[in-house]
């Protein structure tokens, strides 16, 4: 049996309402409503590419029901900063060469800011892998993506130290 | 709604989904209705009183590795929860639905079976509490009634004589999925073994406790001969299949080295 339902829902602090059918995943939703920064890979949960923030909190948007979300902020990669004014990671992921397909970064990076927020702000190449479990990069450029994390991780420090 | 349930086909919890959301997508088929339960905040928490720990059914698995003081009363679990998937299932996947799946390869559970917890389990006409030995019937199956949610896990607080290991062997550190887990805990009185527990997981329909590997070493002075026969014990126990992941014959080895090397760290950081 499957309803459908107008949900309000926030997405990268723009409030909307959308016709949501109860067995749609939070990927599905979005890429419909055009937030198609959020990538598709596995749909099982495996490889991260579908990561966005629920209140700051990492999850694989594939996963998460629609209608789970209740009054939960999304933020997608376009929330946390753009060509312009990019966040500090993106600034790191770019000149670092930490992307070459392009098509995990979206996720790797929804996946750092979570663990800089909830584990630490100060990681090490352990917590670097850790943080970064649940998310593959199939170009395997792995090396250059925990340098940027760490560039990006100082960046984020000194950037909160002049406040 | 849960409460109203005559079958698991009627209506099931939903925790965070990570298992049940991609099992009922990739089949088509599933429960009629789900309840999603993992955003109750009156069911996520931990509490440590009277020498009891009790986590809440919601409480994600990010959570268990956020508290410090997790560290002290339940350092095994902490373990598991360290090489449990990714980041992302961490921050979703609820404690209660890694038991309430009943996968035989749940992370979660040999460390739960080995600090020797119970589960709390609420219905319309009142609640009970089980062991979680014996909670499991055979494969994905329990002695959960579809009316029933489960809302607590809780266990007593490891007194200072014990020790607790937990091992998961994976392809991979991360996001794989367990070819066999073992846990065990061990508790000395008087130089001899007091409690044991050893619970083995992806070596059988359910994650189990080798009653018979537990028998050998209790009463009894901790020798390497004694844990070898443990050991042993535990792999004529086990009853692994063939997979993708690995074979029977080599979960049956892997068990014998996993008990025998956890049992040997848990008695040498005792001494």
């Amino acid at each position: 049996m499957t309803n459908r339902k107008t949900l309000k829902m926030t997405v990268n602090d723009t409030v909307r309402n959308v016709e949501v059918a109860t067995n749609e995943t939070l990927l599905e939703t979005l890429r419909r409503v055009g937030a198609v920064e959020v990538k598709c890979g596995c749909e099982k949960g495996d490889c991260g590419a579908c990561a966005v923030l629920l209140d700051g909190m990492a999850v694989d948007s594939c996963l998460t029901l629609t209608h789970t979300v209740g009054t939960r902020a999304i933020t997608t990669i376009k929330g946390l900063g753009t060509a312009e004014a990019p966040h500090p990671l993106q600034t790191a992921f770019a000149e670092l060469g930490a992307a070459q397909c392009g098509y995990c970064t979206p996720g790797m990076i929804i996946a750092t800011q979570s663990m800089l927020t909830h584990d630490t702000a100060t990681p090490d190449e352990n917590d670097i892998r850790h943080g970064l479990s649940g998310n593959l990069c199939r170009c395997t450029g792995y090396t250059k993506i925990y340098d940027a994390v760490l560039e990006g991780a100082k960046a984020m420090r000194e950037t909160e130290a002049a406040k | 709604m849960i409460a109203k349930a005559k079958t698991a086909n009627d209506v099931a919890p939903l925790g965070g989904g990570t298992n049940l959301v991609v099992e009922m997508r990739a089949s088509g088929v599933g429960p009629a209705t789900l309840v999603s339960v993992g955003q109750l905040a009156g069911l996520r928490g931990i509490t440590i009183a009277d020498g009891t720990v009790t986590i809440g059914a919601a409480t994600t698995v990010s959570d268990i590795l956020r508290d410090p003081r997790m560290k002290q009363v339940a350092a095994v679990l902490v373990e598991s929860a360290d090489v449990f998937a990714g980041q992302m299932i961490r921050n979703t996947a609820t404690v209660a639905g890694n038991i309430c799946c009943g996968s035989p390869a749940a992370d979660l559970v040999p460390p739960l079976l080995a600090l020797g917890a119970s589960v709390t389990l609420r219905s319309g006409s009142g609640e009970r509490t089980v062991p979680l030995d014996g909670y499991f019937t055979g494969y994905k199956t329990s002695v959960r009634k579809p009316d029933e949610l489960l809302t607590a896990i809780s266990w007593p607080v490891p007194t200072a004589k014990s020790a607790s290991r937990f091992y998961k062997l994976g392809r991979r550190r991360g996001d794989a999925i367990t070819m066999v887990g073992v846990s065990v805990f061990v508790s000395l009185k008087d130089g001899v073994c007091d409690t044991v527990r050893i619970a083995l997981g992806a070596v059988g329909p359910c994650v189990m406790r080798s009653k018979k590997a537990e028998a050998v070493m209790q009463g009894k002075a901790p020798s390497a001969d004694l844990i070898a026969k443990a050991a042993q014990a535990a792999t004529a126990e086990s009853t692994p299949i063939d997979d993708i992941r690995a074979s029977g014959e080599y979960r049956k080895e892997q068990v014998q080295v996993l008990v025998q090397r956890l049992l040997t760290q848990s008695l040498e950081s005792l001494s």
